[in-house]
């Protein structure tokens, strides 16, 4: 019960505090679409290579522009403390983490329902197995690098180096959750003649789940120290 | 018995702020910190708080052990420091319903009542990143009122607040101490600290140099 | 006793890679595909399975931190992420000195090459954590968290990896091999095994003296 309603409590903060703030996630959606276009750049103007490449680069713009997000959302909670005055509340920790992971996640989902419509125009591609199946890649590769994105931002956000140990620490471990959302999204856009859909999302799936029940585990040691 | 301390220490890096605390305060006490800067009592009150764990020692508060029961302790105690707490994107108003909304029992008449007492009620509804370092101060300060502590740790209470805020500050503590409130409170006015403590603790490079009892 | 077990260890992993070399330059006959060169898997081969074993002593002693919170758990992490990370660099060098001449290719997209390419990374992060966080605690437990993550991340890499590139290289295991050859390759194991223990050993007690200076410190106030 506690643990549900401080879940539920610190999403709608975020959420809050996220609208609020919106000029900063202008920035971080200014930056992702900026990625994107350096990535077309990067890989000449061919339009059959950019369009298979297209799942590579939206995935990749979502990474490095979730490296900001995950970072900016945990320094919201350092400044002046305030996680610090959750902790005395005290705020059960393991519902905090799954609202801030959920919010992470859905902010990420948000960028990508720009990038993908963009790279639809840009690449040329479309979803030929349908929205719903591209949605439901898109969430749970989103959930997939905010739960373990969110563990390793508390850490970072209070470090003196973090802008290079928080990408050192997370991109090595994202490495399953990329491929497979990159897999996936392929799957959607190009189709999926050998069934392989199934066994990506699980990939995917499975990914999230266990560093999100890693986090809910072990993220009030982590804060508390 | 409000706490109970046996030979607390904490490090940073290799530097001890702490360097073996033992103490006792009753309930109801009110007890004054002193020291130079630098001296550690920002970090005693941030241990005895449990917000920062000790690297050695043991800490007992109401009874309790602070190493595995600090969900019931930190029920009962307020730790009010120059860091606030405070979302800045949120309103004065928003921010003490997120204390609601994280499951402290509190009606809509008793958060009025905070804001009004602090004299932020004309505030309410602006953004705290609006706010000058007194005003947030003050919002603390309601903020402390709401969690209705049976301990309360205040660090450099006077910080930052101008005559009214002062004043304000001093009624609250004077109002804590006749409910029975226990108080630890550092601040480098003498004379007020004299005047609000019964007693002193005297901090000095770590350690505890002298108390009167 | 500390220092007699350090010597003895030391001994035998150097005795056991002295007859290792020995027996696998010159006493291993040469193999029917790959001659000569295939003589860096009795390097290669122990080297992985060094490192894995170390990788699972360092989520151990996080696990054991996490529940005990006894600093020698963590010094145990520590020593054994290290030199995990030294094996773990010995087999991706001896990887790709092997691949060159047998695929012709420094590098492959091999599940097992690359996961371990992929923890060598994962676990660089950790050391830097590591060196990166000043209070002791927090250094403890935050590493000891990472520890956890990074490990449970290996079956996931693996597995994704091996789905990603379906390109599969037949497992060396001691059945398919000539008997001759599995000798040595038993000995590099063991002499892997010990060599691991008294490196780990070594920081550990390296690591130990570190903090207990720390710990006097306190007492005799700051050096500085």
């Amino acid at each position: 019960m506690n643990f549900l309603r401080s879940g539920w409590a610190t999403l709608q903060k975020d959420m809050r505090i996220e609208w609020r703030g919106r000029a900063r996630a202008q920035g971080a959606l200014c930056f992702a679409t900026l990625v994107l276009l350096l990535f077309s750049f990067a890989a000449g103007p061919d339009a059959v290579t950019l369009g298979r490449h297209a799942p590579g680069y939206v995935w990749l713009a979502i990474l490095l522009t979730s490296t900001l997000s995950l970072s900016e959302s945990m320094r919201v909670e350092m400044d002046d403390r305030a996680l610090e005055g959750l902790r005395l509340l005290p705020v059960d920790m393991r519902g905090f983490f799954l609202g801030k992971l959920v919010s992470n996640a859905l902010f990420l989902c948000c960028i990508a329902l720009i990038l993908f419509p963009m790279s639809f125009a840009l690449f040329e591609v479309k979803p030929t197995l349908g929205f719903a199946r591209l949605a439901g890649v898109v969430l749970s590769g989103s959930m997939a690098i905010s739960a373990p994105g969110t563990i390793y931002a508390t850490m970072a956000t209070q470090l003196k180096a973090r802008d290079i140990l928080f990408p050192m620490l997370l991109f090595p471990v994202l490495v399953p959750a990329l491929v497979a959302s990159v897999k996936a999204t392929s799957l959607v856009l190009f189709g999926d003649p050998m069934h392989e859909f199934g066994g990506w999302m699980s990939v995917l799936v499975i990914f999230a789940f266990v560093y999100s029940i890693l986090g809910i585990v072990l993220f009030e040691r982590i804060v508390e120290e | 018995m409000s706490i109970q301390a046996h030979h607390l220490a904490r490090r940073y890096g290799r530097h001890w702020a702490l360097r073996g605390i033992s103490l006792t305060i009753q309930r109801g006490e009110s007890v004054f910190l002193r020291g130079a800067n630098g001296a550690g009592k920002t970090t005693l009150l941030r241990v005895l708080s449990t917000a920062l764990q000790p690297s050695q020692g043991t800490l007992c508060l109401f009874g309790l052990d602070a190493q595995t029961h600090y969900h019931e302790i930190r029920q009962r105690l307020a730790l009010i420091t120059h860091h606030t707490h405070l979302y800045e994107a949120l309103t004065a108003h928003e921010n003490l319903v997120l204390l609601k909304n994280y499951g402290l029992i509190l009606s809509t008449q008793e958060l009025q009542s905070a804001l009004a007492r602090v004299n932020l009620k004309k505030h309410a509804h602006r953004p705290v990143s609006e706010f000058s370092a007194g005003m947030r101060r003050r919002l603390g300060l309601a903020r402390m009122l709401l969690q209705k502590p049976e301990l309360v740790l205040l660090d450099e209470p006077f910080g930052q607040l101008d005559v009214d805020g002062v004043q304000l500050q001093e009624e609250i503590i004077t109002d804590f101490k006749q409910r029975g409130v226990t108080i630890i409170m550092s601040t480098h006015d003498h004379d007020r600290g004299y005047a609000l403590c019964d007693r002193e603790l005297w901090l000095d490079g770590g350690i505890l140099r002298g108390a009167t009892p | 006793m500390g220092r007699f077990l350090d010597l003895g260890l030391f001994i035998i992993a150097s005795g056991l890679l002295l007859l290792g070399s020995i027996w696998g330059l010159w006493i291993a006959p040469p193999e029917a595909m790959m001659g000569d060169v295939y003589r860096i898997m009795f390097v290669h081969v122990p080297s992985a399975w060094a490192a894995l074993m170390a990788y699972t002593t360092c989520l151990v002693a996080s696990v054991i931190y996490l529940f005990s919170g006894k600093s020698g758990a963590d010094h145990v992490a520590a020593a054994s992420a290290e030199v995990g990370l030294v094996f773990n660099a010995l087999l991706l060098i001896t990887g790709s000195l092997w691949g060159r001449p047998t695929w012709g290719v420094w590098w492959t997209w091999d599940p097992r090459l690359t996961t371990a390419a992929i923890m060598f990374f994962a676990y660089a992060g950790y050391l830097a954590l590591r060196g990166a966080i000043d209070d002791d605690r927090r250094r403890s437990t935050w590493c000891a968290v990472v520890g956890i993550i990074i490990y449970a991340d290996i079956p996931i890499v693996w597995f994704s990896v091996k789905m990603w590139n379906s390109l599969h290289q037949l497992q060396s295991s001691p059945k398919t091999m000539d008997p001759a050859m599995v000798t040595p390759l038993r000995i590099g194991a063991f002499a892997f095994l010990f060599a691991f223990l008294w490196l780990v050993r070594r920081r550990v007690v390296a690591l130990r003296l570190r903090a207990q200076n720390d710990i006097l410190m306190m007492n005799e106030g700051d050096p500085r």
